[in-house]
């Protein structure tokens, strides 16, 4: 296991708003977390980051990255994890880049960050574009004149040249046209083939999840109610809010819907 | 494209609405603040003939022996140079200005609002020349409009109200429109229009109650300017004047015998900025706890 | 942008005809007949009609109105009661004086509440953003001629620390004559290498300015605060940070860029605000600018220097509204790619 996450407790106050006892993502894995609104996947994304305390959160619990203990690190030490060996997308690609700035500007800073010359950046960056095709000239616009699947393929693009080990995807599809989203789905499964990344997938509709995912994780008022292999949940669900999530989903076969 | 809300958590957005509430009024010592002092200031405006000892000074009342006193046990707050207690004077004074700002606002919502709804509702050339004339009435600073028009009228604190209102209105035309033209397009409202629904009925069901809550947070933060801008044009001669126990004229009154009487002008003055200030800091803690965009947890 | 440019400027040209002819308006809103104050209240008939001619208030309203523009655009503006000269040329010697004062008290007002608001976002709900912000609101409280008047007390009379009035102090017209240049007493003095007169301007200066600098001290921390913390409850924050950036750089480079334009547009309104406020601190202070010029116009009923004034101080404002829109644009791409 990559990541692995075990007693993790996040709450606000007296309110705990995740419970999660077990959930690990080992290399070259994509591991759905499925879940409604409000079930506490978008902040179990701020607790591995390191960033919950940001909208006033307490973490408890442990998050391992190949063996070190995220939640002993100093604020310091966080963030020379965060970009570099975790990296994060998020839903609404278009509030996600700053408007005033140049998506490029984030890009190359972002890479300088972490240690890379200019030179080794603007490489790096042209390099990463041309993987999730496309043209790295684009990085010089701003992000009001590209659309949501350009500008969330430029945020992978990120995860990509900064050599991530983990992506924290939440909810990356869930803004975007269907024909857009297979593509950028795409992009994740090369990213775990090729680059061997470890994926987290947040998402509330369970058909891309299952369509996705290696396995599968359901979340529910903050706690994990079932994980398993992809086939095995998606077949034979064992809790009543994976069947619920499930009957949701509309199903195409052959022969149905007379 | 379906707009699905941002699972980033925004800071401080995820908290049940009872309890930020709570944790908004406890985290908000200004705003409570805000509301005691504004409430006591309405009180004793209310109660000023009660609470005064010379309520005859607050009219015509002269007392020549009794000129320039410095405060004392009898006099609080001195005597004018009339021999006024200036006491009493202030405790009525409370009666005018705040009074004059909701006469204000409500002229000027009166006038603003509905401006604003047809132009951000109707849209096209009703739109553009109403936000034409908005523009122009709004390219003059404040107080600018108010005090060449109470130049240019016979001075009272009638024509002081109705110049201010009259230079007030364009700021909530601005508002409403925006609000207005933002709902207007919303896609129920196209629908209500499909189904034949009037637009009166949208307008009044629809528009105008989506548009208040930031005109009540601007209101409630203008009460402050407009008891300024009263008591800076009766300073200058141009509204309430003598008897009219305004504070701002008392000030203009006071200023000739400063140097040596300084009580005269520190306590009219004083009760404008406290005034001011309490009403202000009302509507700013107002802001806080309606505007759903800032609800910031610490 | 240059289409964006030349918008704008077309848009600031409507806006100052409009201005023209609502200040014509207001002159014409006068109770009573003009033509029968002008000519006096012993005059008969046929002199009240002699006067409607001479005064041109026998022409059609429009009539009026254009040839009331035309001679404001050439110049004419009418002649000033109480000083019996082309209210122009009063501007002209009374306008650079309040622009200094104004300009001065601006940049007190930005170098205290910058640094405040910033401070209050950084640490919000903390003790010191508390009381910053109860500060800023006092000073956007505060009755500005009451400060004026406090101050002079306080600081010239009781503690002897500043002048009491005037530009400058009255023996240098003897021994270090200022000699005007451009009508700004801040620039002719160094440029005549008149220090002592510098001097002497700078020291008169400090407490009007400081007094002026109140409100938009106040107005700005507040827009300062209430904008960077908007800024920082963005999604693109939370990206930045899961970047790996630092609060320093999320606060100082990321969140800073966004909050600056609303802060811009609040520069330009108080900006016009303060000069109205000379009206309140001027007089007192003995200030020789438009508020002096425009509270003796006000005391003697001068109707055409006031209306000069209101015209000149709205113009100024839509020249200052323009420039800062063009700024915001320069800075934020949405506003002119739209």
């Amino acid at each position: 296991m990559r990541l692995s996450i075990t007693g993790l407790q996040v709450s606000f106050g007296e309110q705990r708003v995740v419970r999660i006892a077990e959930l690990g993502i080992a290399e070259a894995e994509i591991v759905g977390l499925a879940g409604d609104s409000g079930s506490g996947k978008s902040m179990t994304t701020l607790a591995v980051l390191g960033l919950a305390h940001t909208v006033g959160a307490r973490v408890s619990g442990s998050i391992r990255l190949d063996g070190t203990e995220l939640t002993k690190l100093s604020q310091r030490e966080m963030r020379e994890v965060r970009g570099s060996r975790i990296a994060a997308i998020f839903q609404s690609p278009a509030m996600a880049f700053n408007p005033v700035f140049r998506v490029g500007s984030v890009v190359h800073r972002a890479l300088r960050l972490h240690g890379m010359s200019r030179a080794q950046a603007a490489d790096a960056a042209a390099r990463a574009m041309r993987q999730v095709l496309l043209s790295p000239s684009l990085l010089d616009r701003y992000p009001s004149q590209l659309s949501g699947g350009q500008l969330q393929r430029v945020a992978i693009a990120l995860a990509l040249a900064l050599r991530a080990e983990v992506l924290l995807a939440d909810e990356p599809t869930s803004a975007l046209d269907v024909t857009v989203q297979a593509e950028v789905l795409e992009l994740l499964r090369e990213l775990r083939d090729r680059e061997r990344m470890s994926v987290l997938f947040i998402s509330h509709d369970l058909a891309v999840v299952a369509e996705l995912c290696d396995r599968v994780a359901i979340m529910a008022d903050g706690a994990i109610v079932e994980q398993g292999p992809t086939s095995q949940v998606v077949t034979a669900p064992r809790s009543p809010q994976a069947a619920e999530l499930l009957a949701a989903v509309p199903r195409l076969q052959p022969g149905a819907g007379r | 494209m379906i707009e699905a809300p941002s699972t980033v958590p925004a800071a401080g957005a995820r908290l049940p609405r009872g309890q930020r509430l709570r944790q908004g009024l406890a985290a908000n010592p200004l705003m409570v603040a805000g509301g005691v002092m504004s409430a006591l200031i309405v009180v004793i405006a209310l109660l000023a003939p009660l609470l005064a000892p010379f309520p005859a000074d607050a009219g015509s009342a002269t007392h020549p022996f009794m000129v320039l006193r410095p405060p004392s046990a009898q006099h609080w707050f001195g005597t004018d140079n009339v021999g006024r207690d200036i006491y009493s004077r202030v405790l009525y004074g409370a009666r005018i200005s705040p009074l004059i700002a909701v006469v204000v606002l409500v002229l000027a919502c009166a006038i603003g609002v509905p401006l604003g709804v047809a132009a951000g509702y109707f849209g096209g050339w009703l739109d553009e020349a109403i936000m034409r004339v908005t523009d122009i009435f709004l390219a003059f600073p404040s107080l600018l409009l108010a005090l060449a028009l109470a130049e240019v009228l016979p001075p009272s604190l009638i024509t002081l109200t109705i110049a201010i209102a009259v230079t007030w209105w364009p700021w909530y035309t601005r508002l409403i429109r925006g609000q207005a033209a933002s709902v207007a397009g919303r896609p129920y409202v196209e629908s209500c229009r499909a189904l034949g629904i009037s637009r009166t009925w949208i307008i009044f069901r629809h528009i105008l109650p989506n548009s208040l809550t930031p005109l009540i947070v601007q209101v409630s933060l203008d009460v402050g300017g407009v008891i300024l801008t009263t008591s800076a044009l009766s300073f200058l001669g141009l509204g309430a004047q003598d008897p009219t126990p305004e504070w701002g004229l008392m000030v203009a009154e006071g200023q000739n015998y400063f140097t040596t009487a300084w009580w005269v002008v520190t306590f009219p003055g004083l009760a404008i900025l406290v005034t001011a200030f309490a009403f202000t800091l009302l509507g700013d803690g107002l802001r806080d706890l309606l505007d759903p965009k800032r609800t910031f947890l610490r | 942008m240059t289409i964006y440019v030349a918008r704008r400027v077309a848009l600031a040209a409507l806006v100052v005809a409009g201005v023209i002819i609502l200040t014509f308006v207001i002159a014409h809103v006068v109770p009573g007949d003009p033509a029968a104050t002008w000519a006096g209240p012993h005059a008969s008939a046929a002199q009240v009609a002699a006067a409607r001619r001479y005064l041109g208030l026998d022409r059609p309203p429009a009539v009026q109105l254009l040839s009331y523009f035309g001679g404001i655009l050439t110049g004419n503006w009418g002649i000033a009661i109480h000083t019996h000269r082309p209210v122009l040329s009063d501007l002209a010697v009374a306008a650079p004086a309040s622009l200094e004062l104004v300009t001065a008290a601006m940049i007190i007002a930005l170098v205290v509440a910058v640094p405040l608001g910033l401070i209050s976002a950084r640490w919000p709900g903390r003790a010191g953003d508390q009381v910053i912000r109860a500060g800023s609101i006092l000073g956007v409280s505060m009755p500005i001629f009451w400060m004026a008047l406090i101050f002079q007390l306080v600081f010239t009379q009781r503690l002897h620390l500043l002048p009491v009035a005037g530009e400058y102090s009255p023996n240098l017209l003897f021994t270090h004559p200022l000699t005007r240049l451009t009508g700004f007493g801040l620039i002719d003095a160094p440029l005549t290498g008149n220090w002592p007169m510098f001097g002497s301007i700078c020291a008169h200066m400090v407490l009007p300015a400081v007094v002026i600098a109140a409100y938009p001290a106040g107005l700005i921390t507040r827009m300062v605060r209430a904008q960077v913390l908007d800024t920082l409850g963005d999604a693109h924050v939370q990206m930045v940070r899961a970047l790996g950036f630092g609060e320093r750089a999320v606060f100082g480079r990321f969140a800073m860029k966004l909050s600056w334009n609303p802060v811009l547009a609040a520069i330009a309104l108080v900006f016009g605000y303060s000069l109205v406020n000379t009206f309140l601190v001027e007089a007192i202070f003995d200030w020789p600018g438009l508020g002096s010029y425009a509270t003796d116009a006000i005391a003697t009923l001068d109707t055409p220097a006031i209306l000069g004034v209101t015209l000149f101080i709205a113009l100024v404002y839509v020249v200052v509204n323009l420039i800062v829109d063009l700024i915001q644009a320069a800075i934020d791409p949405r506003i002119r790619l739209r």
